[in-house]
């Protein structure tokens, strides 16, 4: 009992600080995201690009600073786990979204669906 | 285990032993691996939710786009609420950490309220635009829209009730190890949604008014 306790002790350090510094760089993201959203103070088709950069920002300050993704050998395993994940789901996101883009592309227009119903 | 690459584990020539040669893993890094597998897994049917929802947002047979019905201030609320209860459920974590009861009982409430103020401020957004007639069925886009955000609400509300049970084990059976790896579980669920509702509030309400 005493030795697993120790253990759970050490396996990650147990102080408030990595929260704050990751609830504070959340909360500046958030609100750099949802302010410039609603302005028009960068150029409109860049705007995409911006808010997915804040974003992928965030995410990874969730992942360094609540979830303890780092480089420790625990950490390791994780990261390798979570590179595998990340792979999934950029093949699921961007394989979906470049194959209907294709299919819609491929689609006939109305005007000459109507023409080939004649 | 606490400094990691720093403290190599040596064999009797002094050597250090590789990771892979170290014997079976401790119950804790099975455990926080084990649940990080099932998180990722989560994730890949979140990322085919979003991929989904992506393709039919333009998909509004007539009906309203989604910068037509989407308030922005209650959207902001919401992030607001899960980003300070993901913090508070890390201070949870470390109270609980340290065995102190009291601490972990006030950021333990804390995380609840502030998770179950999500869930009610998404119910009455659903409600509203259900009562507006734009419920699920009336488009592509809005069954893609309550098919991803009603997936995370579900999460969230099972992360409510999960929460509940944990409370319920540490008042019968103490902060004792394996409650406390359970309550490390739940903290790593707790966050996980919270990286799915960056995108969602990226992706969905803040992409609506740029489209």
């Amino acid at each position: 009992m005493s030795d697993t306790n120790s253990e759970l002790e050490d396996e990650v350090s147990t102080n408030a600080k990595g929260y704050m510094a990751g609830l504070g760089l959340a909360i500046l993201l958030t609100l750099a995201s949802f302010g410039l959203a609603r302005t028009h103070l960068v150029w409109g088709p860049g705007m995409p690009v911006l808010l997915a950069v804040l974003a992928i920002a965030q995410m990874g300050i969730h992942l360094v600073f609540f979830m303890h993704v780092n480089a420790s050998e625990e950490g390791e395993n994780t990261a390798l786990a979570l590179g595998f994940g990340i792979f999934i789901v950029f093949l699921v996101v961007f394989g979906s979204l470049v194959i209907m883009n294709n299919l819609s592309g491929f689609m006939p227009t109305m005007d000459q669906l109507m023409k080939m119903q004649r | 285990m606490s400094g990691g690459a720093n403290t190599a584990v040596l064999d009797a020539h002094g050597r250090p032993i590789p990771l892979s040669e170290r014997g079976p893993a401790s119950t804790w890094s099975m455990i926080s691996f084990g649940f990080w597998l099932f998180l990722l897994s989560d994730i890949v049917i979140f990322a085919s939710l979003f991929a989904t929802y992506a393709v039919l947002s333009n998909a509004t047979a007539g009906g309203p786009a989604g910068h037509d019905i989407f308030e922005l201030k209650g959207v902001f609320i919401e992030t607001c609420c899960l980003l300070a209860s993901s913090f508070s459920c890390g201070l949870m974590l470390i109270a609980a950490r340290r065995r102190q009861l009291q601490r972990f009982y006030v950021w333990a409430v804390v995380t609840w309220v502030l998770g179950a103020a999500f869930i009610s401020l998404e119910v009455s957004e659903f409600s509203d635009l259900v009562a507006k007639g734009f419920g699920p069925s009336h488009s592509a886009f809005l069954s893609a829209f309550f098919t991803l955000v009603g997936t995370h609400g579900c999460h969230v509300s099972s992360g409510l009730l999960w929460l509940l049970v944990m409370m319920t084990q540490v008042a019968t059976l103490g902060l004792r190890t394996t409650v406390v790896r359970r309550l490390f579980c739940f903290s790593l669920f707790w966050h996980a949604l919270d990286l799915v509702w960056i995108g969602v509030f990226t992706i969905v309400y803040l992409g609506s008014l740029h489209v």
